[in-house]
């Protein structure tokens, strides 16, 4: 008896141990100032924020929340076992926040259950679907764009006319910008031969830094970290690398030299002016990640700039322009690409 | 060709390393009948600990040591839990897991606040003892800490086969009765077989964020703990036999990374399923006599 009690006494205290360890510190609620009342929002994330998709999301929800737009709150590593639809109704429930954003990847049919529920609450998601009236908007990191900026620079630095990306899964996330970069590459360097690794993983970086050593053996000379891990692998050999999501050219100052890079601010700015001014509606952000609306673009190329043959930056700025103009459209592949290419 | 070859040993190496750390700390808490399913928390436990540790001290050395530490703290505590208070080992274990992965990313938020880019440090460098030589100069160019894991094979066979320690250990795995009947200190002998393991499994971790990659992220172990409970039954309890399990899922793993780029029309997934496949297949194969510690998965009390 005393033992059945202990255990369980100890399975409660462990969890809660657990649970408490997993709420993120939060930032002291800033004093109340004059002017039309803040929005609340609320950010509910599957992952931890440290996973970089997420990430994004969340800083820019923490520039609103600095800018002084809008009191912000949020719960991540929701995992996609069930509990999304749990948070998001106690959330609901019990906050009232004006917005939730998030990501519903995996967490799809949740999400939509809980939103048709609270007409009244705005639902932003990251997601592979379409919006859902009256109240649920998508957004996805349509990076595909300085991808194939990234591939243009991949395809004019390489010696060995070899070039390599490691990516997690070939979702059409992925898959998109994976075939965007290779199109790059291909339109300065018809000859490029582009390798793709896929680790099934979105965070193994000691495996993705593997997959990276061996593209690296069969003659790779410039990479596409699609994932974290393989730029540590091209610093490590003196190679060029490109990064994802953020700007990671502190990584390796040396080698990185440019990044894609997903900004969430514009979608959050938006959809802030929307529900302030009683016009939100259910749509598609799409627009709102792209690099003409600012919420994507390609990273400086910091120190590794003057090294870099001025033709090839002239060549990719004009392209930069283009893009941003609405004069060149970068296609949108979404198909699972080749190994070797 | 050879290129291939050599670049495939080396990675295959490399891949081992983390696996055959911690199957050889899991090696000491089985047979001395304890299942340390806190192996997965452990390794993230000591990579984190290690990574801050060797960040702010400048010292990787010094960051090692502390993951070792910070394992051995852990074996403690599954000692505490599942020695002293004989809770189940599948409760205790899992539990560790979950506690110290919580903890560790709370340490981590709680140290780095909430970075966009992970904080990086430079790594270990390798050692290459022959130099520029053709064949051996690439193949052996490797961390530290992989020489060591491998030396540590023979060590262990040494510490649990040839010396009364060792003798204990068995013993307590086996039949705690009769050894405690013989004058062996049960608890004692199963505390420092856990934190013998701790500290290895401290070092897995170690291994990746201080040598593989120069960071700590979220995810970082990657199940890799769980290999290694495979990978113990795989070898039979036996450190040499366990060798082999880390060396061909090692193997394996590094072989289909390059088979993906070989232009193979074949799904991807196919290669990437390969090491799952040989290790179950083999274990399907070898692991047919498996011989498990009589001891494992029961509390010892006295009467």
């Amino acid at each position: 008896m005393f033992k059945r009690s202990f255990l369980s006494a100890l399975i409660v205290s462990l969890l809660l141990l657990t649970v408490a360890a997993q709420c993120a510190p939060q930032p002291a609620a800033q004093p109340a100032e004059e002017g039309p009342a803040k929005l609340k929002v609320f950010g509910a994330f599957a992952t931890p924020i440290e996973e970089p998709w997420d990430g994004v999301i969340h800083s820019a929800l923490l520039n609103a929340e600095s800018e002084g737009l809008i009191d912000y709150d949020y719960t991540d590593d929701i995992g996609y076992a069930g509990d999304m639809e749990r948070v998001l109704r106690e959330v609901a429930d019990q906050q009232k926040p004006d917005i939730i954003f998030g990501d519903a990847f995996g967490n799809e049919e949740a999400v939509r259950r809980v939103a048709a529920d609270y007409p009244d609450i705005a639902f932003v998601f990251g997601s592979g679907l379409g919006p859902s009236e009256p109240n649920v908007s998508v957004f996805d990191n349509w990076i595909h764009e300085p991808a194939y900026l990234l591939g243009m620079l991949a395809g004019g630095l390489t010696k060995s006319n070899t070039v390599g990306v490691v990516g997690g899964y070939p979702v059409p996330e992925v898959n998109r910008l994976i075939n965007a970069f290779i199109a790059g590459a291909k339109e300065v360097n018809p000859d490029v031969k582009v390798l793709v690794t896929f680790i099934n993983s979105w965070f193994d970086p000691a495996a993705a830094k593997e997959a990276a050593l061996a593209q690296i053996d069969a003659g790779a000379d410039a990479l596409y970290a699609e994932r974290f891990g393989v730029i540590e692998a091209a610093a490590e050999n003196g190679l060029w690398a490109f990064g994802n999501m953020s700007d990671q050219n502190e990584l390796a100052p040396d080698y990185v030299v440019s990044s894609a890079v997903w900004n969430m601010n514009p979608t959050v700015q938006y959809v802030i002016k929307q529900v302030q001014s009683g016009a939100y509606t259910a749509q598609d952000l799409k627009d709102f990640s792209m690099m003409a609306k600012g919420g994507a673009s390609l990273a400086p190329f910091h120190a590794t700039e003057s090294k870099l043959p001025p033709d090839l930056i002239k060549m990719v700025k004009e392209r930069e322009e283009q893009i941003k103009a609405g004069l060149f459209r970068v296609d949108i592949d979404e198909a699972q690409p080749e190994a070797v290419n | 060709m050879d290129i291939f070859l050599i670049g495939l040993i080396a990675a295959t190496l490399r891949v081992a390393t983390p696996l055959l750390l911690g199957t050889l700390g899991e090696l000491f808490a089985e047979r001395a009948g304890i299942l340390n399913l806190g192996i997965e928390g452990t390794m993230f436990f000591g990579a984190f600990v290690g990574f801050v540790v060797g960040g702010a001290t400048g010292s990787l050395w010094l960051g090692v040591v502390a993951a070792i530490v910070a394992g051995i703290l852990s074996g403690l505590l599954m000692a505490l839990l599942s020695v002293q208070l004989g809770v189940n080992q599948h409760v205790s274990g899992l539990g560790i897991t979950l506690l110290l992965v919580g903890l560790s990313l709370f340490g981590f938020r709680l140290v780095y606040g909430e970075p966009r880019v992970p904080p990086a440090i430079e790594p270990f460098g390798r050692l290459s003892p022959f130099g520029q030589t053709p064949i051996l100069g690439p193949l052996f160019d490797q961390y530290a800490l992989t020489y060591i894991a491998f030396a540590l094979v023979p060590v262990v066979w040494w510490l649990l086969y040839r010396t009364s320690f060792g003798l204990q250990i068995r013993a307590v795995g086996e039949n705690p009765e009769a050894a405690d009947a013989a004058g062996v200190n049960v608890f004692l002998t199963r505390y420092l077989a856990l934190v013998v393991a701790g500290g290895l499994m401290g070092a897995a971790g170690a291994f990746l964020s201080l040598a593989q990659l120069g960071a700590f992220t979220y995810g970082i172990i990657a199940g890799r703990g769980w290999v290694c409970i495979a990978l113990v039954i795989f070898g039979n309890w036996d450190p040499v036999r366990v060798l082999w399990g880390a060396l061909l899922f090692g193997g394996v793993f590094a072989l289909q990374l390059r088979l993906q780029i070989t232009g193979l029309q074949l799904p991807y997934e196919t290669f990437l399923a390969l090491p799952y496949l040989v290790t179950i297949l083999a274990l399907a194969i070898a692991g047919r006599n498996a011989a498990y510690p009589a001891a494992l998965l029961k509390p010892y009390k006295r009467e």
